[in-house]
């Protein structure tokens, strides 16, 4: 069930003289909170007891998808020992930002310490009322019970003696071990499912509130570009239509692009209202732009020197004795988020205040740009995090908030601001396309003694930083694999596309041009693609190669165990027939994982049967949300591979909508599978896990059924050779 | 403005619209059942469906006056008596991620049970193939078809 703020404020204000309260910042600092004060709450999330025994989870992240309104509760009730079957879930209003899959890897010890405080401080407050010693006492299913005497005492009726004790130190608190675990690696229901399938869910184009009124935006169709006049009197006679007013672009940051925004009674009056607009538009900097000249710039900038290059000590990598070369230019396109639920926010603004419901994977930073961009203080704008249709990246963005409080700074009433399909497609902050030289050379024996990685782009950090000094940081970290001469190359092209993070950010192009590079080295080395990679993975370390401090150490072990693995549940050697063919692919990004995709191509027709994924990501939370997420992944991946691109002509995007720009649909959603390797590691996540995995594992299945090495996303069978 | 009855879920309601005001609109925005979602406007994805006369149809492409005197069934009328058998099948199967599109693929497939109670897989493809996931869910969907076909017949 979902509250509101001011519900949930007002229900803790009456009980605040009862119950124990548990606030813990996920930053990992944590205070116990006798005094608890909602308007000065500096917590991200809390964990509430009453009296009456009802329990309150505060849930501080956003929910798109990835399930983590049950697995992170499930941390902290499992720790806490609460009943799982009595606990409600309060999404809090201030949620943090929610992406590269760090919900569950991040929040699971700050999540369990508190967990435990809350079993630690029940466990004494029984102790004492019963007189027996701690040790004696078992925190079980919202009770704790005294084994020797049969005595128990539900938490709820050990509130008041709790809220006098004091509490236990969380960072010494005594985790409970992995074998006591009651929730934490169960297969557990999505507690959200239920209203989902019944229309319940309240996403953020769901809010309705009294009086309310719906906007649109005309936006300039080239990116860049702005309205010269316009004319609203057709727009304004339009039947609901209210009011008709400009709003400018925000260039700063949230990079708005500004147009006329059109409100009305109805969502449907607005868009008819604003196919009324008579407006003439200045196309800006950009009208040129297009897809075939980016291309060719970036062509042309892999030909000159490049603009940065990683240190390379010995010899020139392109140069080194070798007994087989391989030189292949990938290339990639501009891609859509298109999130099933387009971008909307509904807000009011009234007394110089601002009260916002959104959809968003920050409410943080759309909370500071809703205060820029009004003049206000962050104090003075509550933000409700709302369900959300998707996220993938897109939602992170607050520029379709800016929006928002641009528009409803103008509107008494409470109103909501709708972008269309064809808005958000043709909006959006794009996966940059790309295209990149890679370079590299075998020996005899079969080991890569060679690589260079040139990757030239319109980057996601140019666009926030004109001027930014190029660090490579949008090519691949530290490669898996050891390998003696290395230097990874970049520049810059320029593009007045916006660029954004989408799902796996890099990793969805760098993971395809890794893995189905190092495919082509296994086959110029003639070697069975597994079994090169997994040999690979046994060479010690490059002398030089130090791990970094900031990232856990890469254990190669663990790696070859999922290879191995997904290898076996995929039948890998056994013969498949005419046209089809098995590929491989591994990644240490997010998780340890392998996959291995099954295709059958006749003529030019591409058709992937059968995904098998292993992993190690540590510890499982949930392995039925685990499981959805890599389900989705590697399906969200095979849709942008197989389908997705966004074209620029003229400086516009020219797809509007599914009917141009495609997207995997159910007859095409081949088997998949995915194993998990047991493990009570710290856990990693699995949002964006499979998604720079199967982009590769389908193009060298496909060079295994057809011998044809495809270069260039989507995939096509008759692609040019670039 | 012209006034329509809409039988919607078996209750009658009265609304105030242009007669080729979509009913997706006429739901959402003036009678608030908000279980119908907006995905696309053109057809393309089936976040909208909904029954009208027991066919699965786009609340997006039928105007308003074209669905008076309709039966027309929405995601929270689908359920009369508790869930839908359907609606069970998607919870025991765990279908949804975000959970957007998830109406409009369930009135899909209750569509295609009530028309094909065992659906072979290419009945499933073609019933549903005009439902697009983002969040790719397309496994569990179909796992739960044919768990909800099982299930009327065990």
């Amino acid at each position: 069930m979902k509250l509101s703020r001011r519900a949930f404020l007002g229900s803790s204000a009456l009980a605040a003289g009862g119950a124990l309260v548990i606030g813990f910042n996920l930053r990992g600092r944590f205070q116990s909170n006798h005094d608890f004060k909602p308007s000065e709450n500096p917590f991200d999330a809390w964990i509430r007891v009453n009296p009456d025994n009802s329990t309150q989870v505060v849930f501080a992240q956003s929910e798109m998808g990835q399930g983590v309104y049950t697995a992170l509760p499930m941390i902290l009730a499992d720790e806490a020992e609460l009943d799982w079957n009595r606990i409600e879930i309060v999404q809090s209003d201030f949620s943090r930002g929610t992406g590269g899959s760090g919900s569950v890897m991040t929040n699971y010890l700050p999540l369990r310490r508190a967990g435990a405080a809350v079993r630690t401080v029940m466990i004494t407050a029984a102790a004492r009322r019963f007189g027996v010693p701690e040790s004696d006492c078992v925190a079980q299913k919202g009770e704790v019970v005294v084994a020797r005497t049969g005595q128990r005492a539900a938490y709820g009726d050990l509130v008041e003696a709790a809220r006098k004790l004091p509490m236990p130190d969380p960072g010494h608190v005594k985790l409970k071990d992995a074998k006591d675990f009651n929730l934490i690696g169960r297969e557990t229901p999505h507690l959200d499912a239920p209203a989902k399938c019944s229309g319940r869910a309240c996403f953020g184009l769901d809010v309705r509130l009294p009086g309310m009124v719906y906007a649109v935006v005309a936006r300039c169709p080239t990116f860049g570009g702005s309205p010269a006049h316009f004319g609203a009197a057709k727009a304004l006679a339009t039947p609901g239509v209210l009011q008709v007013f400009e709003i400018p672009a925000r260039e700063k940051d949230v990079f708005t692009a500004g147009g006329i925004a059109v409100v009305a009674k109805t969502t449907w009056a607005a868009m008819q209202g604003r196919k009324a607009l008579d407006i003439t538009w200045n196309y800006g900097p950009h009208a040129g732009e297009s897809t075939s000249g980016l291309s060719e710039q970036m062509r042309q900038l892999l030909n000159q020197p490049p603009m940065w290059s990683s240190e390379s000590a010995g010899p020139d990598p392109d140069h080194v004795p070798a007994a087989a070369r391989v030189e292949t230019v990938y290339e990639f396109p501009f891609l859509s988020h298109a999130c099933m639920e387009p971008l909307n926010v509904t807000m009011h603004v009234s007394d110089g205040k601002c009260e916002a419901w959104c959809p968003s994977q920050s409410a943080e930073w759309t909370r500071t740009a809703i205060a820029n961009e009004l003049g206000i203080s962050e104090g003075s704008v509550a933000v409700h995090t709302t369900f959300m249709g998707g996220g993938f990246g897109r939602r992170f963005m607050a520029d379709f908030q800016t929006e928002a409080a641009q528009i409803a700074r103008h509107v008494a009433s409470p109103v909501q601001l709708v972008w269309t399909r064809e808005d958000d497609m043709t909006h959006d902050f794009y996966r940059p396309a790309g295209m990149r030289r890679m370079r590299g050379a075998v020996d005899s024996e079969g080991n890569i003694v060679a690589w260079t990685d040139f990757l030239a782009n319109p980057s996601i950090a140019a666009q926030w930083h004109k001027d930014r000094k190029m660090d490579g940081s949008e090519l691949p970290g530290k490669l898996i694999y050891s390998i003696p001469h290395i230097q990874t190359r970049y520049s810059l092209a320029k593009s007045g596309v916006p660029r954004g993070w989408w799902r796996s950010v890099e990793n969805s192009f760098n993971g395809f041009a890794v893995e189905s590079f190092v495919d082509e080295l296994a086959h110029a080395a003639q070697q069975d693609p597994y079994l090169f990679r997994r040999r690979l993975l046994h060479l010690p370390p490059q002398p030089g190669d130090k791990p970094s401090p900031d990232e856990p150490p890469f254990e190669p072990e663990r790696l070859i165990a999922v290879l191995d693995l997904a290898t076996q549940k995929a039948g890998w050697g056994k013969p498949l027939g005419a046209h089809r063919g098995r590929g491989i692919a591994c990644t240490a990004a997010y998780a340890y994982l392998a996959q291995v995709a099954e295709v059958t191509v006749e003529r030019n027709n591409i058709r992937v049967d059968r995904l098998v994924t292993a992993v190690d990501c540590g510890q499982v939370v949930n392995p039925n949300g685990a499981r959805s997420q890599l389900e989705g992944g590697m399906l969200f991946t095979l849709s942008s591979i197989l389908k997705e691109a966004i074209t620029i002509k003229d400086g516009a995007v020219e797809q509007q909508n599914f009917d141009d720009y495609s997207v995997l649909r159910m007859p095409e959603a081949p088997l998949v599978e995915t194993w998990f390797v047991e493990s009570h590691a710290a856990p990693h996540g699995l949002g964006e896990a499979a998604i720079g995995l199967t982009a590769p594992a389908v193009a060298n299945a496909i060079f295994a059924a057809r011998g044809k090495r495809l270069h260039k996303m989507p995939f096509w069978m008759d692609e040019a050779r670039t | 403005m012209p006034q329509f009855n809409l039988d919607i879920n078996g209750r009658l309601h009265p609304v105030d619209a242009d007669g080729d005001m979509p009913l997706l609109w006429v739901l959402r925005d003036l009678l608030h059942y908000t279980g119908t979602k907006y995905g696309c406007g053109i057809g393309m994805c089936g976040a909208c469906t909904v029954h009208l006369n027991g066919q699965a149809v786009r609340a997006c492409l039928t105007d308003v006056a074209s669905a008076a005197g309709q039966k027309i069934l929405t995601i929270e009328g689908l359920g009369q008596n508790g869930l839908h058998p359907v609606q069970k099948a998607w919870i025991a199967e765990q279908v949804p991620q975000c959970g957007y599109c998830q109406s409009g693929q369930i009135m899909s497939a209750a569509a295609l049970l009530a028309a094909h109670p065992e659906p072979s897989d290419g009945e499933i493809d073609d019933a549903m193939a005009g439902n697009i996931c983002r969040c790719a869910t397309y496994v569990r969907i179909r796992k739960a078809i044919h768990r909800a076909a099982e299930e009327a017949h065990a």
